[in-house]
Parts: C-alpha cells; structure tokens; sequence
C-alpha cells in the first residue's frame, strides 16, 4: 500500500479532495470497505456522474464529427485520385498508431490543457478508421450500378452523390461505428489532458482503488458506448434500407 | 490558444535534453537520461511483448480453430465488437482496485485488451481463404491440420496480421498507463509530471510516440516476411 502512495504521490490533491467526500457524502462506509460494488454509494453520488458523462459525450460527439468531415473530404479528394490513397493512409496511419496519451501531450506546449488538446488528438485517431471505410465503400460500388447512372446521363458530381455515396452508406456508418465505440473508451484518458470526461471519475473524482468508483465510471462508458453503437445501426437502416451491414 | 513558435521550440529542446541529459528534479532526484529512459522503454517493450505473446496465445488458434470449422462466428465478431468498447483506463483501473498492482497485473489487463482485435481477424482471416484452394488441398490428401498449416494460415496472413497489429497498437498505447497500476514504464514521464517537470513530459508524450511507431513498422515488416511471395505478387498485380 505504501508502494501504491508512492506512486499516487502526484495525486495528493486528489487524495484529500476524496477523503473530504467520505465525510460529506453518504455511503462513507462504501469507501472504506471497498467492496466489489456498493449501490448505495452509487445512489447517494450518482450527480457526480452528470457532468463527466455529459463532457464525455460532447468529447466523443465532436471528435467524431470532426474526424468524420476531415476523413470524408480526405475520401472525396482521392476518390477520383487514386495515387493520394496510399499517402493518405499512411499519414493517417501514424496519427492512429501514436497513442493518444502521447499525442495528448506532444500538443500540450501548442495548444495547451483543455478539451481542444483532447479533440485534437481524438479527432485524429478516428480520421484512419473512417477514410479506411469511405474509400472501400467507395470502391465496392458495383461498376454496373455506376454504368447505369453514366447511362442515364449523371455528370461525375451527380454520380458521387446519388450512386456511388449511397451504395457506399453501409460500409462508411461501419466505420463511424467502430470510430465511435474507439473513442468513447479512448475519451477516458482525456482527464490527463485537463478533458474531463468519465476518466476524471476513475483517476480522480474518486479514487482509482476504489472500486464502486471504477465501477461505476467505466460501466457508464461501455454502456455509452452501445448506446452509440445502437443509434449507428438504426442509423444505417434508416440510410439505406436496401441493403444490410456487410461486415468488413 | 495558439502559443508562439519560439516558446513550442523550447518546450521541445527542453524534452530532448531531459532525454539525453540526467539532470536532479524539484525532489532532488536523478532523473531523465538516457539510462532511465532505457530502463523505462525496456519495461514498457517487456510488458507489452508479455501481453501480445499471451494475447497470441490464447486468440490465435481459438480463432484459427473456429474460422476452419466455420463455427463461431457470433463470439468471433462479438467478440470484437466488445473488445473495442473497453475503457482502457477502466480497464486498468479495474485490475489495481480489483487484483493489485504489479507486472503480472498489467499484463493480464493488456492481454484482455489484445484478444478481440486477434480472435476477429484470425476468425475472418481464415473463413475468407479461398474454399477452391482448401478443397484442393484436402483432394491431394492433406489432413486438417496440414490444410489449416499449409493453407490456410498463409493465406490468412495479412488479415491475422493486421489484427496482431492492432493489439499491438492498444497494448503499447495502454501500457502508457500502467505506472498508475505500479509499473514504471515509458508513461511514468507522462503521468507524474511533479517528479519529471514539464520536459519530462513531453520527453516522455516523444518516447511513448517513437515506440509506438516503431513496434508498428516492425510488426509491418513481419508482416511482409510472413506473406507468402505469391500472394505479395498478386497484390502488387492488381492495384490496391
């Protein structure tokens, strides 16, 4: 346990910060006996919960949209460049393989603590998964389906939007869904970027040894994760109801 | 928000130089250089390596088994589909309140947190080979294991791959917080800035970065080494 302080020792203001709580709150004796899950702890403090959920929400809502408007621009460049599609990837592939902790970081001395540092970071970890998906979508539509619409008339741009982005919705809302599921268990390290979000319940609303806490905290993002998951899916039905997911 | 050029460059020579130079913190102990950052960089490789082997270990033949026998495919997928929802800061969090701190702790952690991306990707590796090849490989008498060795795992290479490349980017990524759960790998520069100081921060945010990439162009370079020639070339036949 000592070992375990020693190791918390950046986290005293915290520390005290939660033993103020045990005596304010109700459900003081959740917190020390620690055991595998206190309901009624989580009754007393669920308001603690309403603000990180909330920050943690927006967080995940604008790195997505973010990461979907740049991935989808990105996408519509190299649709009808194919050469870009390699260097895309790669450069999308390095921001997705620094982790996000780090990118988090490296962006602190240019854009300081905050949530616009954890964005940023979030936002590029979700541009590799969802340009991945568009450019495939793009790529699967069938080149009679394209030659019917050449047929018909369409100019290039009339294409894209009525032939090719349509066909292309169940695989691009398949990497929204992954995006999206990734970044709401990423978003929990955005406390370390001054972030908030449901992380600062684990690290340090709470404590990280207390059980209910950590409980109660990550139980909140996977729930929030299938609850996005399940918006997507309804979502795809309803952009195109002629065709079901095709797992990639 | 944005801060000037000059001020950006300092924060960055001040992470190298804590990098290479061991200098004494506010505590007045010796910190940075390159001997700790060695010892934290081979502790950080040391578990994640320990994690990806038992994630290996445990995904790749229940995947591989699974996807020959065509079974499965609703835990293969599901399997998945959950894997990415995990919180790995919960995740951690989970085994120091739960189990404890310690080497073998973390590891477990990062081993769960490496499964879903192996077990998918071996599942849908191997029921993606071509049923052509595996029934001509079974019409020249090879016996199911053989067909699994000789067909099928080759040809499932990139798709297995590309999951093994996933884990691996969750593991090392997620190891960045395992000083939290006793573990003083890279991340412990990130997370206890009032040892390390603000460059030991960034030094650590650049180090943690250089690993990650590294082990993915490795693993990318393993990847082309296990790829059997003949399907490299027909990659490179037919454009991307």
């Amino acid at each position: 346990m000592a070992f375990l302080a020693a190791q918390f020792s950046s986290w005293i203001p915290v520390a005290s910060a939660a033993s103020e709580f045990v005596h304010q709150r109700h459900g003081g004796t959740c917190i020390q006996d620690n055991g595998a899950f206190c309901a009624g702890w989580v009754i007393d403090n669920i308001d603690r919960y309403v603000t990180p959920t909330l920050q943690h929400l927006v967080l995940v809502s604008v790195s997505v949209a973010l990461g979907f408007a740049i991935a989808f621009a990105l996408a519509l460049v190299s649709h009808r460049r194919r050469w870009l599609v390699p260097p895309v990837t790669a450069a999308t592939g390095i921001l997705y393989t620094i982790p996000s902790l780090a990118f988090f970081f490296l962006l602190l001395p240019i854009t300081g603590r905050g949530d616009d540092t954890a964005i940023i970071a979030l936002t590029a970890y979700t541009l590799q998964i969802i340009y991945r998906n568009i450019v495939a979508g793009l790529r699967n539509v069938p080149e009679e389906a394209k030659d019917v619409g050449r047929g018909m008339g369409m100019t290039d741009r009339q294409l894209l939007w009525r032939v090719e982005l349509p066909l292309a919705v169940p695989e691009i809302v398949a990497g929204l869904r992954i995006a999206t599921v990734s970044t709401v268990a990423l978003a929990t390290l955005a406390v370390f970027a001054g972030g908030g979000g449901l992380g600062s319940e684990i690290v340090s609303g709470s404590n990280i040894t207390f059980r209910t806490g950590v409980i109660t905290a990550g139980g909140i993002a996977i729930l929030m994760a299938i609850g996005f998951d399940v918006l997507w899916v309804g979502a795809q039905r309803k952009l195109s109801p002629w065709r079901q997911v095709r797992p990639i | 928000m944005l801060v000037p050029l000059a001020s950006i460059l300092d924060s960055f020579s001040g992470a190298f130089d804590f990098i290479f130079h061991q200098q004494d913190s506010i505590t007045g102990a010796r910190i940075g250089g390159l001997g700790q950052v060695g010892d934290f960089a081979l502790t950080h490789l040391e578990v994640s390596a320990l994690a990806l082997a038992g994630a290996l270990v445990v995904a790749l033949p229940l995947g591989v088994v699974l996807g020959h026998r065509g079974r499965g495919e609703l835990l293969a997928v599901a399997a998945g589909n959950a894997g990415r929802a995990i919180p790995e800061l919960a995740l951690i969090a989970f085994m120091v309140a739960f189990v404890g701190v310690g080497l073998l702790n973390v590891t477990i952690a990062l081993l769960v947190l490496g499964i879903p991306p192996i077990l998918t990707n071996s599942f849908v590796g191997i029921r993606q080979v071509d049923r052509d090849a595996v029934e001509a490989a079974r019409g020249m008498g090879m016996s199911p294991a053989g067909v699994i060795l000789k067909v099928e795992l080759p040809l499932a290479v990139p798709t297995i791959m590309s999951g093994v490349r996933t884990a691996a980017i969750n593991i090392v990524a997620t190891a960045t917080i395992a000083p939290l759960a006793g573990v003083l790998t890279l991340g412990d520069f990130i997370i206890n800035e009032n040892v390390y100081g603000q460059d030991g921060v960034l030094a650590g945010a650049i180090l943690v970065a250089l690993l990650a990439l590294t082990v993915e162009l490795a693993l990318a370079g393993l990847q082309r080494l296990l790829t059997p020639r003949g399907l490299r070339l027909h990659r490179a036949a037919a454009p991307a």
